[in-house]
């Protein structure tokens, strides 16, 4: 296992490496002028050091995973050069986690390295990058360009970063952006003895694809994205690699004496159309989000839709109170344990957001989310807040509940938890 | 483009003026209070684009301190409110953010938040004015730029204020969503630049006191006060804005105000 993290770990440095000859040929290919100019180059240096705990509250359903506490130390850093008065500027932003139990939670990624050139109405950006889409709060469901790390949290919001040439075109009539992404990342999963997953492992050394150019295939995606007044409009075609995999049950390739099942991942190739919309109409915020997939597996469709709504200073105070309604939706309807789908083909989530605006900036948001086709709901709470000038403590409580055997969520019912951090940003 | 702009400076003068000698129905007061505000936005047009940076102390009853700082780079636009792109620093942990609005005199102006972590652009609401900025005793709305359209006036008569002749101006705010009843504010007779405004509440009372320091002049025109103190009267607390490293005619563009430039702010 620590091999193959290692190996995985050099592939990734070896495309940045190329990325970086890259960026730094593009550099010199710029005109000598820049001697003069030396003196613009500006750098900047920040990020986080974050340790986390998590306490589970039952030990873990399947004999091999954690059995109540998990601790883990992560760190992020931005480094930024900028020079000809910002127009020109290359970023990079190294991350790597060590956990206490998962060893494939301990893992490292290059966020972002990546070369900016920003003109009047074009941008060129080349580089390893993170791109996100998307107007809900509760499922990203047109956010595709970036792999799920799916190891780093429960909400997928974390994302490992893509490799891609971008150039982005703005017009009167919105900006387009054009991108070519070579090189695909597989997604992150827990591991033996982590928690939050179903009943067999992901093997990561068990990957194939439909593509004869496996990893190699070069993605394509185009957008649109235009504000008119109130609206803010985004839709896009994609064409390339799916980031979800097809997972089957598989004999393990690894233990030799013993015979035991994981899942083989298979990443598909796809078509997908996306739609985002927002209406942002006084304290109403109105949101649409719809996606068209098609596979040679597939063709369904998807929506999540919903409002939020701003009381501002409530009780008389400083304090805003946000109340957010979402649905989802998905044409293949209720999944089998196993089978292809979405855990959300019918939910309702409900949630509140609640902004203290005071010096610590302490915040505390709250959801539930419920099967609305069988017996199944889901709580977050999430609060946080500022200690002196550097720091952010925030708590985090989930609790999973699912009756239905079939339903994945039934196979998380032991991992309800609360996780503690402490940041220190730099 | 230079002499274009130096056309839309003199009709949109132009334009204020009628709107002060269109005002027959207003009493003397209220008259006299719209041309002072009038006369006071005209001796400010026509500075195109500017940058600055501003540092926030937050102070709270106790005396304890907090320090923000932000990187603010405005266009003018003639006809229409101005465009800001405000871009946060300090404290660490919002560094990266940037806020991006389109401000217009009378209908919300558009609004949109970058977040770095996510990378994700965000459209808000820009209903909420009254609240604190980044935890300060400025409100939005203290901190957005000055249109004539966003105040009814009345002109209270002359007082002196260090030193100085000043005007008195009461200002009533024109959205309902405002955080105030009223504001009383004081501009000096000879250069018409603000140095006190007193906030009133929703309930009519004395809510804030801003006081303005360290006025220095751009462009042999434009008056900047380097320092503004904002107290509390109610809570007991303070914020200080210091302003520095100002610069007018940068050559920004509509091009620095949209949704790529918001994420590729610095």
């Amino acid at each position: 296992m620590k091999v193959s993290l290692k190996t995985g770990l050099s592939t990734t440095f070896k495309q940045s490496i190329t990325l970086v000859a890259v960026c730094a040929s593009m550099l010199l290919a710029q005109p000598l002028l820049a001697k003069e100019n030396t003196s613009d180059l500006e750098f900047e240096a920040s990020g986080n050091i974050a340790s986390e705990q998590r306490y589970f509250s039952d030990e873990g359903l399947y004999s091999q995973q954690l059995s109540h506490s998990q601790s883990s130390l992560s760190i992020e850093a931005e480094l930024y050069w900028q020079w000809n008065k910002g127009s020109d500027s290359v970023i990079f932003t190294p991350f790597y986690r060590i956990d206490s139990q998962d060893e494939q939670r301990t893992h490292g990624d290059i966020r972002e390295l990546a070369y900016v050139h920003a003109s009047d109405d074009w941008e060129l950006r080349v580089g390893i990058r993170k791109e996100f889409w998307g107007v809900t709060e509760f499922q990203h469901l047109v956010d595709v360009i970036n792999q799920t790390d799916g190891v780093e949290d429960f909400d997928g919001e974390d994302k490992l970063g893509q490799q891609m040439v971008n150039l982005s075109l703005v017009n009167d009539w919105g900006i387009v952006d054009v991108f070519l992404l070579p090189g695909f990342r597989e997604r992150t999963y827990a591991g033996e003895d982590g928690r939050l997953r179903g009943p067999l492992v992901v093997d990561e050394n068990n990957v194939s694809y439909e593509s004869s150019a496996g990893q190699q295939h070069l993605d394509f995606a185009l957008r649109w994205a235009h504000s008119i007044g109130d609206f803010d409009f985004g839709s896009y075609w994609f064409h390339g690699t799916n980031r979800e995999a097809y997972l089957s049950p598989s004999l393990q390739t690894t233990t030799s004496d013993l015979t035991q099942y994981s899942l083989q991942q298979h990443y598909a190739q796809m078509d997908q159309l996306g739609v985002d919309v927002q209406a942002t109409l006084g304290d109403w915020l109105w949101k649409f989000e719809s996606i068209f997939r098609t596979t040679s597996v597939e063709d369904f469709v998807a929506t999540q839709a919903g409002f939020e709504y701003s009381f501002i200073g409530v009780f008389d105070s400083n304090l805003d109170l946000g109340l957010l309604m979402e649905h989802s939706w998905d044409s293949r309807g209720e999944v089998e344990l196993g089978e292809q789908g979405s855990l959300m083909q019918n939910d309702l989530f409900i949630g509140a957001r609640l902004a203290f605006n005071d010096m610590q900036s302490s915040e505390l948001l709250m959801g539930i989310g419920s099967d609305l086709d069988h017996n199944a709901f889901s709580f977050i709470l999430e609060a946080n807040r500022r200690i002196g000038d550097n720091f952010i403590a925030s708590v985090d409580v989930r609790l999973l509940q699912s009756n239905d055997e079939n339903d994945l969520l039934n196979s998380l019912n032991k991992d309800d938890h609360v996780q503690l951090s402490l940041a220190w940003y730099f | 483009m230079f002499t274009q702009k130096i056309l839309m400076s003199a009709i949109a003068a132009l334009c204020l003026t009628l709107v002060s000698n269109a005002s027959a129905a207003l009493t003397l007061e209220e008259k006299k209070g719209l041309d002072i505000s009038v006369e006071a936005k005209k001796r400010d047009l026509g500075w195109q684009d500017s940058t600055s940076d501003m540092q926030m102390l937050l102070r709270n009853k106790q005396g304890q301190e907090s320090i923000r700082e932000v990187k603010m780079k405005t266009l003018e636009v003639l006809n229409d409110g101005d465009k800001s792109l405000t871009i946060f620093n300090k404290p660490r942990d919002v560094k990266g953010t940037a806020f991006l609005s389109f401000s217009h005199p009378v209908v919300s102006d558009d609004q949109w938040l970058f977040l770095p972590a996510l990378k994700r652009v965000k459209r808000i609401s820009s209903r909420n004015k009254s609240g604190p900025f980044m935890g300060s005793e400025f409100a939005f709305e203290d901190l957005s730029s000055f249109e004539v359209e966003k105040y009814t006036y009345k002109y209270l008569g002359e007082e002196e204020l260090n030193g100085l002749a000043n005007f008195k101006v009461e200002q009533y705010p024109v959205d309902e969503n405002s955080g105030y009843t009223r504001r009383v504010v004081w501009l000096d007779t000879k250069e018409y630049r603000v140095h006190k405004i007193d906030f009133y509440d929703r309930k009519d009372s004395l809510l804030k006191t801003l006081t303005f320091s360290d006025y220095k002049q751009y462009l042999a025109k434009y008056w900047r006060a380097d320092k503004q103190e904002m107290v509390n009267q109610q809570n007991g607390k303070s914020t200080v804005l210091t302003w520095s490293n100002y610069a007018f005619k940068t050559g920004l563009t509509e091009s620095d105000f949209n949704r790529n430039s918001l994420k590729r702010a610095r």
